[in-house]
């Protein structure tokens, strides 16, 4: 299992949580290259759609990054995205994936070390989690 | 006729004087006696206090300047003679013989590897590096093309040569070339030729010229660089290998009445030497020491930036130490410092290398520029402005900005630089002025059922992503990938040359989608896309994949993985620019008005500005009366009373047509969009504008300390100040506090502006009664600039200064005696005093702003000031279009810095205002009423009232997204159970392509 190197798929708002992983790159924090960031202007477009169909495609973890509450460039895009994560964990929960395999984090613009650690973190998450279920059958 | 403006200087000044006047449809002539633009900033490294990479921020707006349709940009050329009045000047100009015809060359290169005379010290690299007779100033110079150095250039100095002209293919090379004269009638002038460097070699005793590993700060910021000679790696000059240890010494050439010295301080080096050494430090483990008399860290979150040096990178910071002398040992090269510590005790220290944080000098040929423009300099040889006018020269049309009026950083150069676009647009546009007509494209060819004929670009970032990344080997991937008809790779994508070869492409090779895989849309979209346009190619038909910011620069340490997250990325860009439409965004219409809301001296001057180009202004002031902070003020500047000066500005501004005076007035809430907000106050009235200005000010801490407002022996500056004017003040023992309320354990930032009030008003005291005892109680003196005269004029008059540890506890006072820890001296000094004043810092009226803030969502620095959209290069600017920032509720500043940032975001609303109408952006919502069935799950979801629930002409209820109000976040696009909801450029489909591409590596 120690050589499982897994396949993320990083939803990124495009005026926080994007500009900070462009904040980490320009402080040149160094993480795990596991993760592909896919931008949308709020993380209140991810689409449910997009993180079901990432993990049937064979995404080990899918997370969504947002501005911090009260924070969102939208007003109020990403209390909408919290409410859609919570609901799509129960559904993910009834099929047989660990929910843990979705994650929603706050990262601001200027937190390319909040942005830094919470990738580090998740990628060990599923690390330990090993490969997505559906790669078994 | 319509007249354009003049812009002498393309630094980072020039050039933004030169964009803020183009993007009013004014015509400019921007003149830079070198063979490219980009000043000084080009060739810096990174920047404070962001660090952010110089050459990353300075690109695009090089790239906009010689791109933009209202700018002439004429290189390697110089004023030689300026005739007629304001409004109406006749210039003479030298185009410089340049022997190659910029308009054919291509900077192939080819010219440069066959030119037989080398060994040319490079300027742009301080004569670190060697270029030959023929060049190409450097990898980013704008524009890109070479240049024969006819001093050096044996064919045009003995006739016998020949070899560039031989092997150029374009025939761009002319030996004849000769330098021309010609005019130009422009109606203002802007001055910003920047400064010079001290010449270190006047620093004997620091050994500069003598010993090879002595070197001065620009010569360091190039060995940092990247871009530098020694792509960056930082070695030892004599010995090449790594430093274990770098001093660096602060004050070369500034604060100082040695011959070749100049007595003021340069303002800027205390800062540009800390980032030297974090940056350094981020390179290499290493030991650093900074060697300061004060550390002047006087500006936005510059004190943070110290405090990190210090605690989180080690650095050591060396106060109230002037160093005497370097020695060098002559067999190891290693050089050692001898300096006196703060407890005056002499002490050496062995360095590898010793970084001369030379200061700032006027600009080369300041004496001819002024004798050509006809205005005067200051006893310096700067630029003579005065308090009250501080982009005025002593001519009328004619503006300075930057460095030529005194040392100065990027932000406020840049912020000067709109404010003097601003004053200088005003001598140009008037009733008979026509806009120039628009930027003209390239008919938008038609992709309506085309394949995807898909260009890639591979950006090597000079080394940023080629040294992690197998840049080639992506470049040849993304060859076999669907729908790409060319894959290139580009040392620089950003630069002219690439551009410009996009374009041509998008024609050449019929592309109808384009890839770029090099930094970050966020700050290099708009470039490309503009390249697109340039090519006839709808700008929306472009896709970024970031492989430096979140690949590179991340994985540094892992080239394979990061290789192929690289081709991953690229997979994933391409397959969604195959999916994208072109967008048209629509026109909004634009409010011809403007908010200034706080009447202080920064909102005041803006008004005045805005209403000097004929556009209604309305000034909105909580206090009953206008004038805000400086109504407290008694003093004189330059001969001139404040009092006088706002009484003036009042009646100006009262007596002004255009302007509307609303005092007593609080603001209620701001809806809308840039060119269409709505002021409300309270009690209803709506204010329709096209731009807003926050000029809110700040406030001045009142002390808890010292029994202020018990005592009637502690008073604060401005106390003292009031009580000197009226007479009322015969203290006799006098002791200053310096930063009450500032610099502190809750206060963390130091408010700029308390050491030269504490230091006027102890000139005043001394200057009255010179037996009186003064003395100020300090942690260091910040008088940047040319303000360090009061510093030296209080010593003279016998001022006693006592410098208390920065870690220390404030002084004690016991009612009669203060008592304090002499740094110096090692011990407490007892002081007896009549009278206690406090140096009371600056407070941001955090509350009240985070107020405003919420109202059109712009942030709030940790410091409680208003955030600016970028800390370098958009001082004025928030974020949110429309919404600007100035004066005192950006940061402490003085009269002058707020007056002139003014001006700044008055020209920069002007960008906005002076339009009929703007575009917007193309990434809306729309909803296919086919699919929709009018549910209005959308509608709630919505927090800009964007949607609404209609019945069409059948009666069934539809959903309808107003363009104008739509931000085009997507959420409800994400919320929409029929699919009926999309988002332009972020389609439901679009991303899923991109999912799609990342796991499925067969392509689309």
């Amino acid at each position: 299992m120690s050589d499982f190197e897994p396949k993320i798929v990083a939803f990124c708002c495009n005026w926080c949580s994007y500009a900070g992983a462009d904040g980490a790159g320009v402080a040149r924090l160094q993480m795990p290259p596991n993760f592909r960031i896919i931008r949308t202007m709020c993380s209140a477009r991810v689409d449910p759609e997009f993180i079901l169909r990432s993990l049937a495609k064979g995404a080990d973890g899918v997370i969504v990054l947002g501005c911090h509450p009260a924070d969102c460039h939208y007003i109020g895009g990403n209390y909408r995205a919290r409410r859609r994560i919570a609901l799509i964990r129960m559904v993910l929960e009834q099929y047989g994936f660990d929910p843990k395999r979705l994650r929603l984090e706050w990262v601001s613009a200027s937190e390319g070390e909040k942005f830094q650690k919470t990738l580090t973190d998740f990628v060990q998450t599923i690390k330990e989690l090993g490969p997505t279920p559906l790669q078994e059958e | 006729m319509t007249k354009s403006a003049l812009v002498i200087g393309g630094g980072i000044a020039g050039i933004q004087a030169s964009l803020d006047l183009a993007d009013r449809d004014i015509h400019v002539y921007l003149v830079e006696r070198l063979p490219t633009i980009g000043g000084t900033m080009c060739r810096l490294d990174k920047t404070f206090p962001t660090n952010d990479c110089s050459a990353c921020i300075l690109s695009p707006k090089m790239a906009d300047c010689i791109g933009h349709p209202n700018i002439t940009t004429l290189t390697f050329h110089e004023v030689m003679k300026v005739e007629g009045k304001a409004g109406d000047f006749k210039v003479t100009l030298k185009k410089k013989a340049r022997y190659v015809d910029p308009s054919s060359c291509t900077a192939c290169g080819d010219c440069l590897a066959k030119c037989p005379s080398k060994g040319i010290p490079d300027e742009f690299e301080y004569g670190l590096a060697t270029r030959r007779a023929i060049y190409i100033p450097h990898a980013q110079a704008v524009p890109r093309v070479a240049i024969i150095d006819a001093a050096n250039c044996r064919m045009i100095k003995d006739g016998k040569c020949g070899v560039c002209a031989k092997v150029c293919q374009k025939k761009a090379i002319s030996y004849e070339d000769k330098d021309q004269e010609l005019t130009v009638e422009v109606g203002s002038i802007i001055a910003a030729p920047g400064f010079k460097a001290w010449n270190a070699a006047a620093a004997t005793e620091y050994g500069y010229g003598r010993f090879k590993n002595v070197v001065t700060a620009l010569e360091f910021e190039r060995m940092m660089c990247a871009s530098g000679p020694a792509r960056g790696h930082i070695a030892v000059p004599s010995s090449g290998e790594e430093p274990k240890k770098i001093a660096f010494i602060q004050c070369c050439g500034s604060r100082s009445e040695k011959t070749g010295w100049k007595k003021y301080c340069s303002s800027v080096c205390c800062m540009y030497a800390t980032k030297q050494a974090i940056i350094t430090k981020e390179h290499i483990n290493l030991q650093e020491d900074i060697f300061f008399m004060d550390i002047r860290s006087y500006g936005k979150e510059f004190e943070a930036y110290i405090d990190r040096a210090q605690k989180e990178y080690g650095i050591g910071m060396h106060r109230s130490a002037r160093v005497s002398n370097v020695d060098e040992d002559p067999e190891t090269k290693k050089l050692t410092v001898n300096f006196t510590d703060s407890n005056g005790d002499g002490k050496s220290e062995e360095y590898d290398i010793v970084v001369l944080s030379i200061g700032l000098n006027p600009p080369d040929g300041a004496e001819a520029i002024a004798k050509i423009l006809g205005i005067e300099l200051n006893e310096y040889g700067f630029c003579k402005t005065t308090v009250f006018n501080p982009l005025d020269t002593t001519r009328e049309g004619v503006f300075v900005t930057g460095a030529f009026a005194a040392p100065k950083d990027i932000p406020t150069s840049v912020a000067e630089a709109s404010g003097s676009a601003g004053k200088a647009g005003a001598f140009i546009v008037d009733d008979k002025f026509i806009p120039r007509a628009p930027k003209v494209y390239p008919q938008e060819k038609d992709v309506e059922g085309k394949e995807p004929r898909v260009g890639v670009w591979v950006c090597h970032c000079g080394i940023n992503i080629g040294s992690v990344v197998d840049v080639p080997a992506v470049a040849e991937y993304a060859k076999s990938l669907p729908n790409v008809v060319l894959s290139r790779q580009s040392q620089y994508a950003c630069a002219q040359d690439c551009l410009e070869e996009i374009s041509r492409a998008i024609q050449e090779e019929d592309l109808n989608r384009v890839v770029v895989a090099s930094c970050t849309p966020r700050t290099h979209e708009p470039l490309f896309r503009e390249a697109c346009r340039d090519g006839g190619l709808n700008k929306y038909l472009f896709n970024m994949a970031n492989i430096r910011d979140q690949c590179s620069w991340i994985h540094m340490h892992a080239a394979e993985a990061a290789t192929v997250k690289a081709k991953d990325l690229i997979r994933m860009a391409i397959a969604k620019v195959s999916l994208l439409e072109p967008l048209v965004g629509s026109e909004i219409s634009v409010t011809k008005s403007a908010a200034v809301i706080g009447g202080g001296i920064t909102g005041m001057t803006a008004a005045l500005d805005i209403a000097a180009q004929g556009i209604p202004v309305f000034l909105i002031e909580k206090n009953k009366e206008l004038g805000g902070f400086a109504l407290n003020f008694r003093h004189k500047e330059d001969g001139k009373a404040v009092g006088d000066f706002v009484k003036e500005l009042i009646q100006k501004i009262e007596n002004n047509k255009k302007i509307t005076v609303y005092k007593g007035a609080a603001v209620k809430d701001i809806p809308g969009f840039v060119g269409n907000f709505k002021v409300i106050l309270d009690g209803g009235k709506e204010i329709p504008v096209g731009a807003i200005l926050f000029a809110t000010g700040a406030a001045q801490y009142k002390p808890a300390e010292y029994n202020y407002g018990s005592d009637k022996k502690v008073m604060t500056n401005v106390e003292l100040e009031n009580a000197m004017a009226d007479g009322k003040f015969s203290g006799k023992d006098v002791a200053f506090v310096q930063c009450v309320g500032s610099r502190n354990s809750t206060v963390k930032y130091c408010s700029r502006v308390c050491c030269a009030s504490s230091l006027r008003n102890a000139i005043q005291i001394k200057m009255k009664d010179p037996t009186a005892n003064v003395t100020v109680i300090h942690k260091d003196i910040r008088t940047y600039g040319f303000r360090e005269e009061l510093y030296n004029k209080a010593s003279s008059l016998g001022v006693k200064f006592l410098r208390y540890c920065v870690d220390d506890a404030m002084p004690d006072y016991n009612g009669k005696v203060v008592k304090a820890h002499d740094s110096i001296l090692g011990t407490d000094v007892e002081i007896p005093v009549d009278t206690l004043v406090l140096a009371a810092g600056m407070t941001p009226l955090r509350e009240e702003k985070e107020e405003l803030a919420k109202m059109v969502k712009v942030p709030i620095s940790k410091d409680g000031y208003f955030f600016e959209a970028h800390q370098k290069l958009r001082p004025v600017d928030f974020a949110t279009e429309g919404v600007y920032v100035a004066g005192a509720a950006h940061w402490p500043k003085f009269m002058d810095e707020c007056i002139a940032q003014g001006s700044g975001a008055a020209a920069r609303m002007l960008t906005t205002i002076s339009k009929d109408k703007l575009i917007s952006e193309g990434i809306i919502a729309v909803s296919n009423p086919d699919l929709c069935d009018g549910c209005g799950v959308c509608e709630g979801c919505c927090d800009y009232n964007a949607i609404t629930i209609v019945a069409d002409e059948n009666g069934f209820l539809r959903s309808n997204v107003n363009p104008g109000l739509c931000k085009g976040c997507g959420s409800c696009v994400a919320s929409c159970p029929a699919a009926a909801m999309e988002q332009r450029g972020f389609r439901n489909k679009q991303i899923i392509a991109e999912i799609d591409a990342l796991f499925n590596k067969a392509g689309v």
